[in-house]
């Protein structure tokens, strides 16, 4: 049935054919390497984040002056999670955090935060270059199980930044605990951070839904930058005094890479490391004397 | 010889860029003892062996021509993953319906088919800015799709997924190949590329992935030798912004405004200074990135990154603009080809 394998006889070709495009990559002399960029596969470049060091360091120590407490209980290698307070319109915790913990430590920190910032120009690479990574658990996963990176998440989401000066250091709801779960996976402790001065650096006086609706944001707010600064108080920060403090890093007691955990287990770690990160707050703000001197 | 009996293998879209390119690879592989390839027009390469059918794009005739050759392996490489080759209804006809005429034939009653290949596109994942940094085979689109070759690639894809479930005894195999670079391929990303000018979206640089045409070769084939089955992410490593593929490329970014994107290139495109499927649209805005390590972890080894294939790519495109072009030198014969491999006259090697 199978007839016999045959090579047909080569047919002649037209002498007009010399060029031969295909080089097989052997007789190829080894090109040097093509990229001409350092951007890694999470848009982060080096590069970019030490532009960004250079210019945000006065920002940091001169005009908060950022002061860490427990920053030795950050691990030097190895996936965590790093978890905070998030506040202030524009907020300055995640820019102070990943700032310090670079300067500090040496190594690198991934923000994450809601995809809405991929959406707007020119914001949304620039936060990409600098770091930042949407809070997806894929990504959040990749980072900290297979690259092993400290990655920072913001359990309350917008409704930290967004709430209104009257609740300010008011932890919102930690979302539906995935922080919790994502950690649990990946096999990595929780650091939670409790950081003061973000509230009074950037206070909503008012905030403007429809005017959100309409830009398609997650809100608007009216700042008091705003109304002291001017157009100039959109990016600039009051200059509240700063104090950072970590907690004790969290661990669960649960194998990883489970294919579900206890709902109930997650829901209760997540509203623990709630209850003390707001205990924490309360305890800083006890002993600060002065919003702006600390 | 090896002792086990030759592979019978149907290659689609033989008289496309890929059909081709699959054919020559196979014929260089003594285990494929038979090589059909089907096409709708007449192929653009020469074949040494292969025998070539032209079948309407529906495969009508596909039923017959499956039981009279007995192939045991089916190579689908005929799924158009670039909107701008065929007017949209054709784009359907071929992914949808063509797909759907193969694998009935390939599910028959007595059917001798054992393995479906399938090349497909990570453009089933879609590009969005909801999705994750990497997308896994198991990773859900997260939004709907919105441009026709990323919904008849779905619909293609589902109708495998339905071949495989109720054909447990055959093998298939999904490849999803990211945007193809390399010496030969002209694709609507190539065409942008090897112009002066080059699209992009003011203010987004979104990172890209790409495969070497080689690679897209060499893992069809070897997925089609060591008979693997399953879906299988396909893409070179690591991925690299827009701007800099532009700056190996040696092409200068027009930046579109990011509202009315669409509006704003449409007469450029018109006049044909530009390509840009509305597929392209959203890779220039939020890009996409795939995950490799099960294909890897199946044994195969990319010979490209993506950086790598960009400058494979450009480095073709220098040597063309340097030496010129190399003139059309293959025109298919049908008779040539039939007296080559049945008239009795011709000597072959084997018989000497």
């Amino acid at each position: 049935m199978a007839p016999a394998r045959r090579e047909v006889a080569t047919r002649s070709r037209p002498s007009t054919e010399i060029v031969p495009i295909r080089v097989t990559p052997e007789d190829q002399e080894t090109p040097e390497d093509p990229r001409l960029s350092d951007v890694d596969e999470w848009g982060r470049s080096e590069h970019m984040r030490a532009l960004a060091r250079q210019l945000y360091e006065p920002i940091y120590s001169k005009w908060l002056r950022v002061e860490w407490e427990g920053l030795e209980k950050i691990p030097a290698e190895g996936g965590a999670l790093l978890i905070a307070n998030h506040a202030g319109a524009i907020p300055s915790d995640a820019p102070v955090i990943m700032h310090g913990i670079e300067k500090e430590l040496g190594r690198p920190v991934y923000g994450m935060a809601d995809y809405f910032f991929r959406t707007v120009p020119v914001v949304g690479t620039l936060w990409s270059r600098a770091g930042g990574v949407s809070a997806k658990p894929d990504n959040a996963y990749r980072l900290l199980h297979d690259q092993h990176q400290l990655t920072l998440v913001f359990p309350e989401g917008t409704k930290g930044p967004s709430k209104s000066f009257t609740d300010r250091y008011q932890l919102r709801r930690f979302g539906r605990g995935g922080f919790v779960e994502i950690a649990m996976r990946a096999g990595v402790p929780v650091i939670p951070i409790a950081v003061v001065g973000s509230e009074e650096a950037m206070p909503i006086v008012l905030r403007l839904p429809a005017v959100a609706r309409a830009l398609g944001v997650p809100y608007f707010p009216v700042t008091a930058n705003l109304l002291v600064f001017g157009p100039l108080g959109i990016p600039v920060p009051f200059p509240a005094k700063f104090k950072l403090r970590v907690l004790d890093p969290v661990t669960f007691d649960v194998p990883p890479d489970q294919e579900r955990y206890s709902k109930s287990r997650i829901m209760d770690e997540a509203e623990k490391i709630r209850g003390r990160l707001q205990e924490t707050l309360y305890d800083m703000l006890r002993s600060r004397r002065s919003v702006w001197f600390g | 010889m090896a002792a086990t009996p030759g592979r019978r293998v149907l290659v689609t879209g033989a008289d496309t860029f890929w059909g081709g390119r699959m054919i020559q690879a196979l014929e260089a592989d003594p285990a494929m003892e038979v090589i059909l390839g089907l096409g709708t027009k007449s192929p653009s390469v020469p074949f040494e062996r292969a025998e070539f059918v032209r079948s309407d794009q529906a495969y009508s005739i596909l039923n017959r021509i499956v039981t009279a050759t007995q192939v045991d392996t089916i190579l689908h490489t005929f799924l158009v993953v670039d909107s701008t080759l065929v007017p949209p209804r054709a784009l359907h006809e071929i992914n949808v319906i063509g797909t759907m005429n193969l694998l009935a034939a390939a599910g028959a009653a007595a059917s001798p088919v054992r393995h479906v290949v399938v090349k497909s596109s990570t453009l089933v994942y879609g590009s969005s800015e909801k999705d994750p940094n990497t997308f896994s085979e198991d990773t859900p689109r997260s939004s709907p799709a919105r441009t026709r070759v990323e919904r008849s690639l779905i619909e293609a894809e589902g109708l495998v997924r339905d071949f495989a479930e109720d054909n447990p005894a055959t093998l298939v195999t999904v490849l999803r190949f990211a945007n193809v670079l390399g010496t030969d391929i002209r694709t609507s990303i190539s065409k942008n590329l090897s112009r002066p000018v080059c699209p992009s979206i003011l203010g987004f640089d979104p990172l890209v992935q790409f495969v070497e045409e080689d690679d897209v070769v060499r893992a069809l084939e070897y997925v089609t030798r060591e008979r693997i089955p399953g879906l299988f992410n396909t893409a070179g490593s690591g991925r690299l912004p827009w701007s800099e593929v532009a700056s190996i490329c040696g092409t200068k970014l027009l930046p579109l405004p990011p509202v009315g994107t669409r509006l704003a290139i449409a007469p450029l495109v018109r006049l044909g200074a530009f390509e840009f499927p509305p597929e392209m649209e959203s890779l220039l805005r939020y890009g996409r990135g795939v995950d490799t390590s099960r294909l890897t972890e199946a044994g195969f080894e990319f010979g490209y990154s993506s950086a790598g294939a960009v400058q494979s790519f450009i480095r073709a495109v220098r040597l063309r603009r340097g030496a010129g072009r190399s003139p059309d030198s293959y025109t298919y014969e049908h008779d040539v080809e039939q007296f080559f491999r049945h008239s009795r006259s011709v000597v072959h090697s084997g018989d000497r």
